[in-house]
């Protein structure tokens, strides 16, 4: 028996799935407080993109899909809002308004005729080939998490030998752009 | 160029310009330089601490005794990380700390250099923010950015990291009145809802059942915030309880307060806040002390959260009404519409909560707080009961250490006023009482200062004593000695059978002779009879004080909200103990 715990969790709730969009001071050490503030408090991140999105004014754009209760979901906007570097932070719902992307470069090598083959499977995806020798292609896919999933599924048995991917970044649809959290 | 500072210089201007009077310190390597300097700002007094944690809740003490930022100064490497729990004491209880600490020289850092830490790394979640300075241009501006930071909204520490070269480097000093346009605007104001005011005018109307919850979100808004919350309890009427940090900003024996919430607090006060109708949550946070079983927690009250921390808000419990803003702003307008809308509501409401008031004396009439006196053995609570009675009379601070004796203070210590109260509550931090004392007494030189400690927590940072004989501090360090960890002795004679398992302390000091060993006074009680006149002797002294009072070593905490247990079922002593913990209960703490 356990007596070092202090309370049991007694009501399971639902878990959902959200991307959060959090607009950042492009400055050392301001991923480790996003990702720290997730890691110290148990919340999950299934994945994370970042950039600097305005040089001027030195802003990153940091989105992460996570999950997790309504009630959890919420305390993630709440901490992320107190954080100093942290500008304005922004929950997308996981719906039709938002546009959800995310990309991967994927690497085949293989025999001819496996690439061949590779290569006509990918056609039922927006992709480009970066590089191809005969033994090897590189190709670039930009595509929905699931996508890509089903993408790598299917070039693992014909000599998929490498892949990377950024994590999901979105958007929403409409003119409307998020203001001050 | 002729205005340029070295990072030193900076430091101390900054200090000064913040009106800072005191710091707590202990210098090394790499905050010589920041030493060296400090010769030449006399109004900057510097405490030297023993232990760098010792700095950190003499700072904290500082701050919660005068509502302004503790200052503390530590070099890199050991002296940063031994202020890390001192750091995340203040996180916890929200308190104002800016650590200034050296780091190794910037062409070190990364290196593995001597006291070489990663420092803003480790103290990241324990800090509300960090720094680490890379330009000697950008000091005067992170470091009045850090008192800001650490004084507005929620109140806590923060930490500015300062390599050895950036204290030598001479650079520009930006003032503070033309710095204050650049701050980005941190979002301190209270954005007035008026139909959110309304709603409580109206849940106020309603309620049959109400009850005021507060805690030390009022007493961190300030004085003014004590006096609204009194002129709000005199408008309606309401019985008022507090959480642990909440204590003195209402006083404590009024009639309409019950008396401290939660595990070990009043059968009338949980029990109100179990059956209630109407919670008004100003400055608390809903902590798992406070609110036992949390499915069951005040299951039939409409619930008002009033807090200045937008997070705080649904974090534990659901409320229906949530307020976001400094309990001052939220309380003077509440104030002013509980006037407006319905003046002389006391009298016209006392009909409609007269039979609330009924039920509350019927469960104060346990007398909850009671205890079997004895004449052979101090019992604890007398202890602090007779130290109560007898210093009441004099503005007192009381700090604590934590545990059993934390626990009988908060009980039979009553304050009547704000910053009186100094103890660690969110992470209970054993050694935190000594240090803070001092602290508290450097703010407040000619006030009688008393660390109510157990012998256990005070060993942890005993070697303080010798910063109170070295500034002439007259700290009293009043230990109910009873040998144990008591906490952890009850716990374990209610939870685990009674195996207690490394909670009682062999080889004691003498804390007579401790005493003496730092050129300070030590005082022993052993029988009731001799308390008062020992307590009496400990005042008359007008220097730092031991006071060994032996008491009862099997006395438990009570009432107590025993593990997994709503509000409403609570131990009452000891013979309520039998049977009324179930297995289920004894895993949860």
């Amino acid at each position: 028996m356990n007596k070092s715990a202090y309370s049991f969790e007694t009501k399971k709730e639902k878990i959902e799935n959200h991307i959060i969009v959090v607009w950042v001071d492009n400055e050392s050490g301001v991923l480790a407080r996003v990702v720290g503030l997730f890691s110290g408090r148990g919340y999950n991140i299934d994945s994370l993109a970042v950039g600097e999105v305005d040089k001027k004014k030195n802003i990153s754009r940091i989105t992460i899909s996570t999950s997790g209760t309504p009630q959890v979901l919420q305390q993630i906007k709440l901490q992320l809002g107190k954080l100093i570097p942290v500008h304005k932070v922004a929950d997308f719902p996981r719906n039709k308004k938002t546009l959800v992307r995310e990309m991967a470069l994927l690497k085949v090598v293989s025999s001819k005729t496996q690439i061949k083959r590779a290569i006509k499977l990918c056609k039922n995806y927006k992709f480009t080939i970066l590089d191809k020798t005969t033994k090897s292609f590189v190709l670039e896919v930009s595509a929905l998490k699931k996508e890509i999933d089903e993408l790598i599924k299917k070039l693992q048995p014909l000599g998929l030998a490498s892949v990377s991917r950024t994590g999901v970044v979105a958007m929403t649809k409409g003119y409307e752009i998020y203001k001050q959290h | 160029m002729s205005n340029l500072m070295t990072g030193a210089e900076i430091v101390f201007k900054v200090l000064e310009d913040q009106k800072v009077k005191h710091i707590f310190g202990y210098p090394g390597g790499a905050v010589l330089p920041i030493y060296d300097e400090l010769k030449n700002h006399k109004n900057v007094k510097h405490i030297l601490v023993r232990h760098e944690q010792g700095a950190g809740h003499a700072a904290e003490g500082y701050a919660r005794s005068t509502g302004k930022p503790g200052v503390l100064l530590v070099t890199s490497g050991p002296g940063a990380t031994n202020a890390v729990t001192a750091l995340t004491d203040a996180y916890m209880d929200s308190i104002p700390l800016v650590c200034i600490a050296g780091q190794v020289p910037t062409h070190l850092i990364g290196t593995d250099a001597f006291q070489e830490c990663d420092t803003t790394g480790i103290t990241r979640p324990c800090t509300k923010h960090n720094w680490l300075v890379k330009d000697v241009n950008q000091l005067s501006n992170i470091m009045h950015r850090a008192f800001e930071v650490a004084t507005t909204g929620r109140p806590g520490p923060v930490l500015v990291d300062i390599p050895k070269d950036i204290q030598f480097k001479k650079g520009k000093y930006t003032k503070l009145k033309e710095l204050k346009k650049n701050l980005n605007n941190y979002n301190t104001k209270f954005n007035l809802e008026i139909n959110k005011i309304e709603e409580v005018i109206k849940l106020i109307i309603k309620s049959k059942k109400p009850i005021l919850y507060t805690g030390g979100g009022v007493i961190n808004s300030g004085p003014k915030a004590t006096e609204l919350l009194r002129e709000l309890v005199s408008l309606t009427g309401f019985p008022i309880t507090s959480t642990l940090q909440g204590l003195g900003a209402y006083p404590g024996d009024d009639h309409k307060f019950l008396g401290m919430l939660g595990m070990h607090g009043t059968y009338e006060a949980n029990n109100a806040m179990h059956d209630c109708d109407l919670m008004i949550n100003i400055g608390a946070r809903f902590d798992d002390r406070i609110t036992g079983k949390i499915d069951e927690f005040s299951p039939k009250s409409k619930k008002i959260h009033i807090d200045i921390d937008p997070s705080s808000i649904n974090k534990n419990v659901a409320v229906d009404l949530a307020l976001v803003g400094d309990v001052k702003l939220v309380l003077k307008q509440l104030v002013l519409h509980v006037k407006k809308h319905v003046p002389n509501f006391k009298n016209s409401n006392k009909h409609k909560i007269a039979s609330w008031w009924n039920q509350i004396e019927k469960w104060r009439k346990k007398n909850s707080l009671g205890f079997i006196n004895s004449d052979k053995i101090i019992k604890p609570q007398y202890a602090v009961q007779r130290l109560y009675e007898l210093t009441k009379a004099q503005d007192t601070f009381i700090t604590t250490e934590v545990g059993q004796h934390q626990m009988w203070a908060a009980q039979h210590y009553k304050f009547d006023k704000p910053n009186r109260w100094m103890t660690s509550g969110g992470l209970g931090t054993m050694g935190y009482g000594l240090p803070a004392a001092i602290g508290v007494q450097v703010a407040h030189p000619d006030k009688l200062v008393i660390d109510i400690a157990g012998e256990a927590s005070v060993l942890m940072t005993m070697q303080e004593m010798s910063t109170a004989a070295q500034y002439k501090l007259p700290i009293k360090i009043f230990i109910l000695n009873n040998q144990y960890m008591g906490m952890v002795r009850q716990w374990q004679e209610l939870l685990h059978e009674k195996n207690y398992s490394e909670s009682y302390t062999a080889a004691l000091p003498d804390f007579v002779k401790l005493a003496e060993a730092y050129g300070c006074i030590g005082i022993r009680a052993e029988k009731p009879d001799e308390l008062d006149e020992k307590i009496a002797q400990m005042l008359s002294v007008n220097k730092p004080v031991i006071f060994d009072c032996v008491v009862d070593k099997t006395e438990n905490c009570y009432p107590m909200i025993p593990s997994g247990k709503p509000h409403n079922q609570m131990l009452l002593g000891a013979k309520d103990e039998e049977d009324s913990i179930s297995d289920e209960g004894k895993i949860l703490v």
